[in-house]
């Protein structure tokens, strides 16, 4: 597919006209349309689950608020105050100057890895902004914007980019697998889907003990074909647990296309079989996302148990600093995506309504540019982490055959380049 | 002092301290209303109830990330894996979030479990009814590893195991669940992680072993004494962090010595315990360090008594060593 088709509403099959989507039509190429390879599959469901397009978001069921021309859908409102869509907008800008600033620093060789969050910015500010202060954060690995608003302070965020001593995983994970208990958020790690049965558990043990808190986990739709993402979904079904699952659906894990992950015409869709709700949200809207996420946690809190979003959203980078996209997406696919830009959609709402300015962007951008120059001067002066600290925290108390092999480490030879 | 077996005495501790520890939940596949499939959980969902005994549903992957979420939040799940054979679809939950918690986020969150599983042969049960897993947990850093030999022994190493910071893996030898009688102290009862037991001692040899093998090697051991060998048996009781003291204090008195375990012989435990005799106690070796051990095979149906490292297998090994 060298560039994407604008999705022509098809004539949906008799079964299918009651709300369903049927955009996704216009995604299966001709090749597999019935009648035309000698397989009649007009008694099939439409094609893949799909949010390649940002057309995909304009089907009946998806959730959305912001309308083009800047204005709000009263229906679906969440009714923020001036302050706080101002707070957000800026919140949203930030994470993405600090992603295209951490990128900078990956290429200079002075960070090993980022990965960024580069279009998703909404669904994952709405979704933080929708939690309650008792609520708990199980991110996947994008959400840092999420995890700075939660009070994770910068400089944390930036020693983690450096595994600095002051990281709070003491250098030892990879960039962006920080934590941060004081904000609620875990602590992430790289095997995909992990973080849903464990956030399913905690949400559970909340339950158990009756105190009023929801847990927020994020995943991406690459991670809904993991064993765990059955796993979380089918106990958090079965004991109701306070769980949001929220899914980013961006359109992509690392180069394999959404429709290489399940054969079902949504992602939400598959909460029916766990007897829980799904949601289609337009993942680039604020207002929508922040709508859905809210009703889900007062859903879980109310002890009606878990809901699943799909945020359709779009991976406007690469999946990470280490992966080079054009290989698998000609650049000119995202431009539909690009013209549905999460931030510009929001600025659009601002000046109209809260008199933002473009001055105001640049005197942000001069200012989060100002914080995180001053955040690396600090994280670059600061030390390493000792190295009695690689065999701290094993266990509780240090067993003995790791405290020889410390002894052997700090007694022997150096190796050059970690601070030494 | 009431004699127990050891699914008594394991259900036992466990009544003990959710009654003394209310953050104490346990999990698994039909713990609840029947009490386990050797029963171990037996009474204790009619007095804890569904909150605190769960039946869950069919996914051990399941079980122990949730259980992982359930300890992140405060509370101490010791979740029952029905077979260690089936305790693969968590292995990825284990290896890579159990045991890298408090590493991994600076000390920040650490998740406490016990996982209880029966292991071992003895029920003929075929590869998947059979295993020994325990090698493939301990070379992961950040978990510990118990397995208890005798009824008292499975109480206070459970006791022990629950109190304990770091999680463990809580094997529990099958094939002795009721077989192994003795006196279990009454109340509450810890024996300490890490610290083996001499059960017998002696002048001549040192055998290791653990689990169900302890009996095959007490036997063993009386065998060779009607030969004039008089053997010095250490039930390891924690295999990891291992008692390295006491073992290398009766290599030094012995200079020989035969490990014992059911899990194949290449990179199991044994090895390990050799390399470490090895490093710690070269020169006092008075004969090259044996192990008598499953073989490198899956575990097999009918010639399970063949397959395992029984008596008769251990005494000529203990002879050979003994006249080296
Ligand atoms: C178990 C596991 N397998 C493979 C990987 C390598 N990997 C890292 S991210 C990724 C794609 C994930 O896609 P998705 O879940 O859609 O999340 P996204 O990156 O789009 O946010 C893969 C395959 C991994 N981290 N863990
Ligand atoms: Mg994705």
């Amino acid at each position: 597919m060298s560039s994407m088709p604008a999705p022509k509403p098809a004539q949906p099959p008799a079964h299918l006209e009651d709300g369903h989507d049927t955009s996704n039509k216009a995604q299966v190429s001709t090749a597999h349309r019935p009648g035309t390879n000698g397989v009649d599959t007009s008694t099939l469901a439409v094609g893949p689950a799909v949010a390649r397009h940002p057309g995909d978001t304009k089907s009946a069921d998806v959730v959305k608020c912001l309308r083009d021309d800047g204005s709000l859908d009263p229906r679906t409102d969440p009714n923020l105050s001036s302050e706080e869509v101002v707070a957000l907008y800026e919140a949203m800008l930030r994470t993405r100057i600090l992603d295209d600033r951490l990128v900078t620093l990956q290429r200079q060789g002075r960070i090993g890895f980022h990965i960024g969050s580069l279009g998703e910015e909404a669904a994952i500010l709405g979704s933080a902004f929708a939690m309650r202060p008792q609520d708990w954060m199980f991110p996947c690995y994008r959400e840092f914007g999420g995890a700075l608003w939660r009070g994770m302070p910068l400089q944390r965020y930036v020693d983690n980019m450096f595994g600095n001593s002051n990281d709070p995983a003491k250098g030892r994970q990879m960039p962006d697998h920080y934590c941060y208990r004081k904000a609620k958020v875990t602590s992430i790690s790289s095997p995909i889907g992990t973080q849903i049965t464990q956030g399913v558990g905690f949400a559970w043990g909340a339950k158990i003990k009756h105190d009023d808190l929801v847990t927020m986990i994020y995943f991406g739709e690459g991670a809904t074909s993991s064993n765990e993402f059955h796993n979380g979904m089918n106990f958090a079904g079965v004991f109701k647990t306070p769980a949001v699952f929220f899914c980013r659906n961006n359109g992509w894990a690392i180069s394999v296309p959404t429709e290489r992950q399940t054969a079902s015409r949504t992602f939400a869709e598959k909460a029916v079989a766990y007897g829980m709700p799904g949601v289609r949200v337009d993942g680039n809207d604020l207002f929508a996302v922040i709508k859905v996420t809210r009703e889900a946690v007062e859903r879980a809190a109310r002890g009606e148990g878990p809901t699943l979003i799909e945020a359709m959203t779009y991976r406007l980078s690469g999946h990470s600093t280490s992966d080079d996209p054009k290989a698998y997406r000609p650049d000119g696919t995202l431009d539909p995506w690009r013209a549905q830009d999460p931030l510009a959609r929001l600025r659009k709402h601002l000046h109209k309504h809260h008199g933002w300015t473009e001055a105001r962007d640049k005197d942000l951008e001069a200012r989060v540019d100002a914080e995180l120059r001053e955040a690396v001067k600090i994280a670059e002066a600061t030390p390493a982490p000792s190295l009695d600290s690689m065999f701290e925290e094993v266990f509780a108390d240090l067993p003995w055959h790791l405290s020889e092999q410390k002894a052997e480490l700090v007694n022997g030879p150096r190796a050059k380049g970690h601070g030494h | 002092m009431p004699q127990m077996n050891m699914v008594q005495a394991i259900n036992d501790a466990l009544r003990l301290e959710m009654r003394r520890d209310p953050r104490v939940v346990l999990m698994g596949e039909d713990i609840g209303k029947v009490g386990g499939v050797f029963r171990v959980t037996q009474g204790l969902f009619d007095e804890f109830g569904d909150d605190r005994v769960i039946d869950t549903p069919l996914s051990e992957g399941g079980i122990i990330g949730t259980a992982i979420g359930m300890a992140l939040y405060g509370l101490v799940p010791v979740p029952e894996i029905q077979f260690g054979d089936f305790i693969f679809p968590a292995y990825d939950q284990i290896v890579s979030e159990l045991a890298k918690y408090r590493y991994r986020s600076g000390g920040e969150y650490s998740a406490k479990l016990v996982i209880r599983t029966p292991v071992g042969g003895g029920i003929r049960g075929g590869h998947y009814h059979s295993q020994s897993p325990e090698a493939q947990f301990i070379h992961v850093a950040g978990l510990k590893v118990v397995c208890p030999a005798t009824p008292a022994d499975a109480k206070g190493l459970l006791l022990a195991s629950i109190r304990d910071p770091d999680p463990v893996l809580f094997f529990e030898p099958k094939r002795v669940y009721r077989a192994a009688k003795g006196d279990v102290p009454e109340g509450d009862f810890v024996v300490p992680l890490g610290k083996a037991n001499v059960v017998k001692p002696g002048k001549d040899v040192t055998i290791v072993a653990w689990g169900a093998m302890l009996y095959e090697a007490l036997d063993a051991a009386q065998k060779a004494a009607e030969k004039g060998i008089d053997c010095e048996v250490i039930d390891l009781r924690t295999l990891w962090p291992i008692d390295i003291d006491t073992i290398i204090e009766s290599v030094k008195k012995t200079g020989r010595v035969v490990v014992v375990h059911e899990a194949p012989k290449s990179c199991g435990l044994g090895s390990e315990i050799v390399a470490l005799i090895n490093e710690k106690a070269f020169l006092h070796l008075e004969a090259p360090p044996k192990r008598v051990t499953g073989f490198d095979t899956p575990f097999p149906y009918t010639l399970e008594n063949e397959y395992l490292p029984l008596s008769h297998r251990i005494v000529p090994a203990v002879v050979e060593t003994a006249g080296y």
